[in-house]
This record gives C-alpha cells, structure tokens and sequence, in this order.
C-alpha cells in the first residue's frame, strides 16, 4: 500500500466516529468535504484535529486547521506537518 | 382559564434502583444503595460511603450514540439524560426529526461534569488548551443536562436548567407546573440530576456534614430521624417527571400518575436563624402553609409527607416546622418519610427523585418504610407519634402527598401531588 493510501486509510479511520453520512463516508474520495458531504458537525471538526495530531504525532496550528475542510486538504497539511517534523 | 397539570410520565436513575420497575420495588422493600467507595477512603475523605446508581456502560449505550458518548465524563448530565428520557418514553411520547414547539424542559442541577471540568483544569494547566476539543463546554455548561435533553427530544418550547441547591428538583417541578398552569406550554419534562464522586462530595466532606460513622456499615449509614443521626450520605442520580396540561393528556390519552395541585417556592432571606447552610424556621412554615394554600387543601387532607430530612440534627427542627405549619402533633400528625435512609442525600437531584418515589406511592397506593430509624431521635417522638414514621412499607390509599427540600441558600419549595380525579 503506497503511503497515500496508508494515510487515506487512518484519516477514514479517524474520522469514522463523527462522520452523519454513511454514503460519502464509504465513497471517500480526495475530494471528499467533511462538513457538506460526511456531515460532520463543525464543533467536531477540532476532535478530528486533535485524532489527527495524536494519530501522526504532529502540531496544526491554527491556520492550517483553517484550511482542513476536505480530504486532500487534510493530506497535505498532514504530508507537510510530517516533512517539518 | 388556567390548566390543570397532571404527570404522564416518571423516570429515575437512584442508588438503589435505575429505571422506575427497580427503584419501586427498591422503595417498597426499604433496599439501601449505600456503599463503600475505596477511592473516598484513598482520597482521605472522613466520609467514605456514598450513593451512586449502577449504570453500566452496555446501558449507557442504550441512550447515548457512540459519538456522544466520546469525551464524555458528565454522570449528572448522564444520569439526567437517562432519567429524561426514560419519562418521556413512559408518558408514551415519542421522539421525531420535527420540532416540538409544544413541549419545553427545565432539568436542574448544582453543578455540571465535575470530573469534565477536573480534566480540562489539568490540561489548561499543562498549557495544551487546544486539547480540550470541542466536549468541555456542552458538558460543564450549567444547562448542559437541559442541552443534551433537548436536542434528544427535539424540544422548541423553554429548555433550560434551575439551581437551587438541594430544592432544585423540587422547584423544578413547580417551575414546569406554572408555565402549563399559564398554557405556556403543553408538555415540561422537569427533573434535576447531581454528578457523583469526590469532586462534587468533597466540599461536603470539608464542612464535616457527612457522617463519618457508618464506613464499615455503609447501608446503614444514613439515619434520618435516628437518635444516632450523625450527618448525611451524599448521594447522586436523577429523577424527572413529564408534566402535561389535563387536557393535552386527555387528548392523547396518555396515562396519569396524579395531579399537581400547586405548591410554593421562598426563602428565608438568611435572615433569624437562616444562613447560607441553615434555614431561617419562619420562612420553611411559610412556605408549607402557603403551598397548602395555593393547592387548595386543608392540613388534616394530606395522607403522607416526604421530607427534606437528611439526617442531620436539624431533622428535628424540619418536623417541628411541619407540625407547626400543618397545626398538627401527635396521633394527628400524618405519615413521613425519608427517601435519603435509602439512597442518601442526592444534592440537586434529591428533590426530583424524591418526587418520583412520592408519585409512585399515590400510583400504587403504599407508603414507602424509613430505614436506619429503628432508634427514633427523642424529641421527635416527643412531638409526633411515632407511628407516623412507617418502618415498614403501609399498603392503603393514598391520596395527597405533601413533599419539600430546603436547600442552601436558606431557599425552600413545597409541592402538593394528588391523585388524579376527573372532577
């Protein structure tokens, strides 16, 4: 599995629990958004954040969390949080 | 014209009982739900028994999603939610994706998530406050308990949460009974619910209020109107109630449990003998006598009494305040009882499960025994017969039952329930 998919894969894990829509959340696609097609609710959009930072032992400061509203978003903060470590 | 206000619906999370079949059968039988806590006795409390329902977590999920359940550390809001919902089921309400402009809760308590809070204190602490995530507020919020209530049953009339110390859930219900009475609303789910454990108890334990005596013996620990009465057993859990226009009930053809007549809510003022922890006499007769008043009976109608009576040494002074509230003494005197010999003092949910056990006694015709009082305090016996104080459950018609709770802050409510009869 290439290392994309590996963390495509924890990303879907951690988002699981706060996910409303059962749909998008098993079509999961890059371009997948997390509040208008999973559902979630905005305030839990922080506890994704922090499963996040837990997950890949990383910091999002609080622009980047900004940015964090759809799957390739996340990755890329994700991929460059990791390359700054 | 005013409603009438009736109960449709009961729902209770005690120490000796969670669920409404249990906690009867818990009040009949005079079953404690007092025990040790080692935790209480490791944190150097001098009180180390307490009541706290057994809710396990298969039962948790039987009201919670896995998603609310996540973060969360609230046992009061826990206990509310439960109790709440399990009212409103029994009122044969059900739960849609509409809102229910019609029905409104107000679901008290002291405090909110405790041990959420205790948390969220070490990670502020730690400097790491963006780790707190998006669960503190919602479960250390004083209306956390009324929130969650009210998005789980889509309620759109008020919803919002009392505190009055240990009166809380009594006025509850008398907050509940005036916005129907007025055709506010027609439907309140009403109850308050307290958290457990040593972060709320300790302060308690602090004022040396708590019965030290009774660690090795903890069912018998809590011994209102005992001569050997020697402070309180703090307790925990929820009590709620659905209160309904008679109309609206009648519409629906929703069972009745009884009737609220009315009641009445005051304070002493801290003023005489009132302080912050004691309550001003004249104020608590008052109260009584003006809750009879407004509910439209006489003192000699009243079949039993629940009381505040927390067994401490003003348990005396409560019943001498009856007496001299209702002007009746000895044989005359009606039947009182303690919830709190069995389940202890449950703080801000004390006087909406009180209640419960109070309704049920009018649904099921019984009074509910005292327990740990088979030494009665000298002074009480003195002033009514000590008949009055049932050590064993008393099967007979029960008509009207009177309940108070006085709470800190010298503030004292007193609700009148009846049978429910068309005319």
């Amino acid at each position: 599995m290439s290392d994309t998919a590996q963390m495509m894969k924890d990303l879907k894990e951690i988002v699981k629990p706060y996910i409303q829509n059962q749909e998008a959340f098993e079509n999961l696609k890059e371009d997948t958004d997390f509040i208008n097609d999973l559902k979630i609710n905005s305030a839990n959009l922080v506890d994704v954040v922090l499963d996040i930072e837990d997950k890949f032992d990383i910091e999002i400061d609080n622009d980047s969390m900004d940015k964090m509203l759809n799957v390739k978003a996340a990755l890329d903060i994700i991929n460059s949080k990791i390359a700054a470590r | 014209m005013e409603n009438r206000v009736v109960i449709t619906g009961l729902g209770v999370v005690a120490p000796n009982g969670v669920g409404l079949d249990a906690f009867l059968q818990a009040i009949r039988n005079g079953t404690s739900g007092i025990e040790f806590y080692p935790e209480l006795k490791e944190l150097g409390f001098s009180c180390c028994i307490g009541g706290i329902p057994s809710v396990s977590e298969e039962l948790k999920r039987a009201y919670f999603t896995e998603l609310q359940l996540r973060g969360f550390n609230s046992s009061g809001i826990l206990y509310g939610c439960m109790a709440g919902m399990d009212a409103w089921k029994d009122a044969g309400l059900s739960i849609t994706d509409e809102t229910d402009y019609d029905s409104g809760t107000i679901f008290g308590t002291g405090t909110s998530g405790v041990e959420k809070f205790r948390e969220a204190v070490y990670l502020l602490d730690d400097k790491k406050v963006k780790r707190l995530g998006s669960t503190v507020v919602a479960q250390t919020m004083a209306s956390g308990v009324s929130a969650y209530l009210g998005g789980i049953l889509g309620l759109g009339n008020q919803v919002t949460t009392n505190s009055s110390a240990c009166s809380t859930g009594t006025e509850a219900i008398l907050m509940g009974y005036d916005r129907i009475k007025a055709g506010r609303a027609r439907r309140m789910l009403i109850g308050s619910c307290s958290d457990h454990g040593a972060y709320l108890w300790g302060g308690f334990d602090a004022m040396r209020v708590l019965t030290y005596k009774h660690n090795d013996t903890p069912e018998q620990g809590s011994r209102p109107m005992s001569a050997t009465a020697s402070g309180f057993v703090p307790g925990s859990g929820a009590g709620a109630m659905v209160l309904e226009s008679l109309e609206s009930a009648l519409e629906r053809n929703a069972p009745i449990y009884g009737e609220i007549l009315g009641g009445e809510v005051n304070s002493g003022g801290q003023r005489k003998e009132g302080s912050m922890t004691a309550p001003n006499s004249e104020a608590v007769q008052r109260c009584i006598r003006q809750a009879l008043e407004n509910a439209g009976i006489q003192a000699a109608d009243i079949d039993t009494i629940n009381g505040h009576l927390t067994a401490t040494s003003k348990d005396f002074t409560e019943i001498d305040n009856w007496a001299k509230a209702l002007n009746l003494a000895g044989n005359a005197f009606p039947y009182i009882n303690s919830l709190k010999s069995m389940v202890g003092h449950c703080l801000a949910a004390a006087g909406a499960i009180e209640s419960v056990a109070c309704v049920l006694q009018l649904k099921h015709n019984f009074i509910f025994p005292n327990i740990n009082c088979e030494d009665l305090n000298e002074e009480i016996e003195a002033l009514i017969s000590p008949e009055k104080i049932p050590q064993k459950v008393i099967e007979q018609d029960v008509n009207i039952v009177a309940k108070a709770s006085f709470g800190f802050g010298d503030v004292n409510a007193c609700v009148i329930f009846k049978k429910y009869k068309k005319i």
